[in-house]
């Protein structure tokens, strides 16, 4: 299923996040790639370079929108300013679709900047589902939500992560960003299972995969996007990927940023699981 | 004390929650970048955590919950050490992150973007001149100075107006308006060269962008040796962008007040007259005409947001 409502009917390949460091390569060299992810909100901007480098890179490829500030979880109502300088800015790159996370991050206004887990209760997953419904009619363009990596879990949880985001997914009606590296971190910080959170979200609402690179301390595992991806979570990947099909996959690198050239060719590997899935008879 | 567990079955619940969790992160760190022991009415602070979050095999519920209040100070500590480096070089690294801490205690972030984390780090110096003393003069001289270059970096722009739009308006009615992404400054000590210095010292740093966790200690603990103080010097500054790089330009003061008048909405023959008034350097109409052509082609007039009755 690599085109579905979810990812706007598109069928994008292998991506890397747009990162300041690689901007001079990109235009000077215009290197070959499939689509790059942008963070919406470093380009919610008024004006000044940020828009320029984006409209340059508009002009060769194709963007997909990745917003870190949503919070569909937070209570509070959807911020109305935000939401008209996200939409403001999905008109300028016509991304087919856009993605923020499954979370909360900021309260009576104030904001954490963080993306900080749910409490997986069904009234939660009411009004989460709620604010995305809201923001998708506003924004005009379908939203899929991204698993989050976590360090804690809530007494008042209901149902494991993997059924919070289903049914989420199911109440919005809106699609899924499934992150197997923010699986594999949460798996190893909360022990469970992570096949058994990839083989039960509903597959058909996948629009976008991530791969990322983590970092492994005594207690636990921090999802820090400065290293390659590690073999647990390819072998995620490769699972998802058996399950949901060909789909739109980025790889996020956002500290100790190597050459672009470096994070291409990590992110290329994806290719290697993609292909034996095309090798495989139906 | 027996505290109760906080629940999610409705959206008050939910909130409450988040409140909890949101105080707890927003909380300063301790003197060990670990999380306070004692809770705000003096409870145990494990207490607090296990009220609401899981421990398991490895990690207490405090350690768990340590973790998220560690992320939120690494963070926007790391973004004002960013934007401020000249700041932190006036202050001290370990004044610095005094003040950060403070100032983040009293205005934690009410924006979506980290961009907006210093925009009222002048009032507070105001305020509380505590956390600069003896240096509150050049700390905020510093402040504005490096705010302005937040504005000019993505602020927003207007239709330019040029030499030629000009042609045929009086200067006695003419009123224009000044980039919204320009700052004016008039400052008491030399910020901008004291800035060159440090970037100097130390190389452009860029934030990080997206990641989810932060380095395990913030940069601000990184010590280095200081520079001397910005030397007390009266200096008018424009802080601009041209073709989206960012620049900011000395200014002879009469050039600032003329400048000044036509973004205070004069009229472009009251603010020659207010700027030319205070002249004592004699400037000539060649000179004033030069300054603006410049500015002219450096884009800075557009027209006045609101139509000004003269």
């Amino acid at each position: 299923m690599p085109a579905n409502s979810f990812n706007g009917e598109t069928d994008y390949g292998i991506g890397i996040g747009l990162r300041v460091p690689h901007y001079q390569h990109i235009l000077a060299q215009k290197p070959t790639v499939d689509w790059f992810e942008i963070i919406s909100e470093n380009f919610m901007v008024d004006g000044g370079r940020p828009l320029e480098i984006l409209d340059q890179i508009l002009e060769q490829y194709r963007v997909v929108q990745h917003g870190v500030a949503m919070y569909f979880g937070s209570a509070d109502k959807l911020d109305r300013e935000h939401l008209r300088r996200i939409k403001r800015l999905v008109k300028r790159t016509k991304t087919p679709w856009l993605s923020d996370h499954l979370c909360w991050g900021s309260v009576d206004g104030r904001y954490t900047h963080d993306l900080l887990p749910m409490p997986y209760t069904f009234a939660s997953a009411k009004h989460t589902a709620e604010k995305i419904r809201a923001a998708r009619d506003i924004l005009e363009v379908p939203i899929c939500v991204e698993n989050v990596s976590s360090y804690a879990e809530y007494h008042v949880s209901e149902m494991t992560e993997w059924e919070f985001l289903t049914e989420v997914v199911e109440l919005a009606d809106c699609g899924i960003l499934l992150d197997v590296n923010n699986i594999y971190v949460s798996s190893q910080n909360h022990h469970f299972d992570p096949i058994e959170y990839i083989d039960n979200v509903p597959h058909h609402r996948v629009g976008q995969i991530h791969i990322a690179g983590h970092s492994k301390f005594e207690k636990y595992i921090l999802d820090t996007h400065d290293h390659p991806v590690l073999d647990p979570v390819w072998k995620l990947y490769e699972r998802a990927v058996r399950q949901v099909g060909r789909t739109a996959t980025l790889l996020e690198w956002d500290d100790s940023i190597p050459s672009f050239d470096e994070v291409h060719e990590e992110a290329l590997k994806a290719n290697k699981f993609l292909h034996r899935l095309e090798a495989q008879p139906a | 004390m027996k505290l109760n567990q906080p629940k999610a079955g409705s959206l008050t619940e939910l909130k409450e929650l988040q409140r909890l969790m949101a105080a707890t992160l927003f909380r300063p760190l301790n003197s060990d970048w670990g999380m306070q022991r004692k809770w705000t009415n003096g409870a145990s602070m494990s207490e607090v955590a296990a009220s609401f979050i899981k421990p398991n095999d490895r990690l207490t519920s405090f350690e768990r919950l340590e973790i998220y209040n560690r992320q939120y100070w690494y963070r926007v500590i790391d973004c004002l050490y960013d934007d401020y480096p000249g700041l932190r070089a006036v202050l001290g690294e370990h004044r610095f992150l005094k003040l950060c801490r403070a100032y983040l205690e009293r205005h934690p972030s009410q924006s979506y973007t980290l961009r907006n984390l210093g925009s009222r780090l002048e009032d507070f110096l105001r305020k509380e001149p505590a956390w600069s003393i003896p240096r509150q003069a050049e700390a905020l001289d510093m402040a504005r100075f490096e705010w302005a270059q937040i504005v000019a970096f993505d602020g927003p722009s207007r239709p330019p107006v040029t030499v030629d739009d000009l042609l045929d308006e009086s200067p006695a009615t003419l009123r224009l308006g000044i980039q919204p992404y320009i700052t004016l400054l008039s400052v008491d000590y030399a910020v901008d060269r004291y800035l060159i210095a440090v970037r100097k010292r130390e190389g452009n740093v860029l934030r990080g962008e997206a990641s989810n966790a932060m380095e395990q200690v913030p940069r601000a603990l990184k010590t280095r040796s200081r520079l001397r103080p910005p030397r007390p010097e009266r200096v008018f500054l424009a802080i601009h962008r041209f073709d989206n790089q960012l620049y900011y330009k000395r200014l002879e003061p009469t050039a600032y007040r003329l400048l000044s008048g036509v973004q205070n909405g004069l009229t472009l023959e009251d603010a020659c007259q207010t700027a030319l008034g205070l002249d004592s350097t004699n400037t000539s109409a060649a000179q004033i005409q030069t300054w603006f052509r410049d500015w002219a082609e450096l884009g800075w007039f557009c027209r006045p947001s609101t139509k000004i009755k003269s």
